[in-house]
C-alpha cells in the first residue's frame, strides 16, 4: 500500500509490515496505525509513522544503545493486551524529542513503545516507576564530542 | 463537573465496573483506591500529560532537524 510519510514522501509498505496500536498513542488516540522506517540499514535511528497521516511521525531509537541498564517492568495486563508469550516477540522503542543542537535531544525513557514483532501489535507503556523521565540525554559527555 | 462529597472509606461508583475509593485522608493528601477493569488505564493526570506533551513536541520535529539526524548516520 501507499503511504505519504512526513520525511520520505510517498513510499511504498507491506500490509504485514503494520504495527497496530489498538489504543493509539497519548496525544494521538486516533492514530492506531504505524509502520517504522529505517533511513538505512543498522542506522542509530528510525521513524515511526502513522499510515493513516502525514502526521505524527515519531523519530524513535532503542533506547538500550545510550542506556544499557535501562530498565522497566511490563505489568500483566499489558503482556496480555499485547499478546507477549516470550522475550523475543518484544521491542522496545524510545521516542525522541530531537533538539537543535542534536546533542541536546532527548529520549523519553518513561513511556517506552513496546511493540509485539510477531503479532504487530504496539503501545505506549507508561512505566510505574519514577526512574525516568521523558526527557532522558542521549548523547552523553564521550559521545557528544565525537558528534560535535 | 459532578461534585461528590465522600468520607473515609466511601466510594462512588462510576459504570458497572469502576470503583473510587477514598482509602484515607491527611492534610490536603487524599489517599484514592481504585478498582477497574484490566484495560482500563489509570494514570496521574500530571504524568500522563507530560507525555502527552513530550509526544506533541516529539511530532514536531522539523525536516531540517531531522536531515541533521539524517546526515549523522
Amino acid at each position: 500500500m501507499q503511504i505519504n510519510t512526513k520525511y520520505f514522501g510517498e513510499i511504498d509498505v507491506k500490509e504485514e509490515e503494520v504495527i497496530h496500536f489498538p489504543q493509539g498513542i497519548p496525544g494521538f488516540s486516533e492514530e492506531k496505525q504505524f509502520v517504522l522506517l529505517s533511513f538505512e540499514e543498522n542506522g542509530l535511528f528510525q521513524v515511526l509513522q502513522s499510515t493513516n497521516h502525514v502526521h505524527p511521525a515519531f523519530v524513535v531509537v532503542d533506547p538500550f544503545l545510550f542506556k544499557q541498564d535501562y530498565q522497566f517492568e511490563l505489568d500483566e495486563p499489558t503482556q496480555e493486551q499485547l499478546a507477549i508469550k516470550t522475550q523475543e516477540d518484544l521491542l522496545t522503542l524510545a521516542i525522541v524529542t530531537v533538539k537543535d543542537p542534536l546533542t541536546t535531544s532527548t529520549a523519553n525513557l518513561q513511556a517506552p513503545i513496546i511493540i509485539n514483532q510477531t503479532k504487530k501489535l504496539a503501545k505506549q507503556y507508561i512505566t510505574k516507576s519514577e526512574q525516568y523521565t521523558t526527557r532522558e540525554t542521549i548523547f552523553t559527555q564521550a559521545s557528544q564530542k565525537e558528534v560535535d | 463537573m459532578l461534585v461528590l462529597t465522600r468520607k473515609t472509606n466511601e466510594a462512588i461508583q462510576i459504570g458497572d465496573d469502576i470503583q473510587i475509593k477514598v482509602i484515607s485522608v491527611d492534610g490536603d493528601q487524599v489517599k484514592l483506591g481504585i478498582s477497574a477493569p484490566k484495560d482500563v488505564e489509570v494514570h496521574r493526570k500530571e504524568i500522563y500529560q507530560a507525555i502527552q506533551q513530550e509526544n506533541n513536541e516529539a511530532a514536531n520535529v522539523s525536516t531540517d532537524l531531522f536531515n541533521l539526524i539524517k546526515n549523522k548516520e
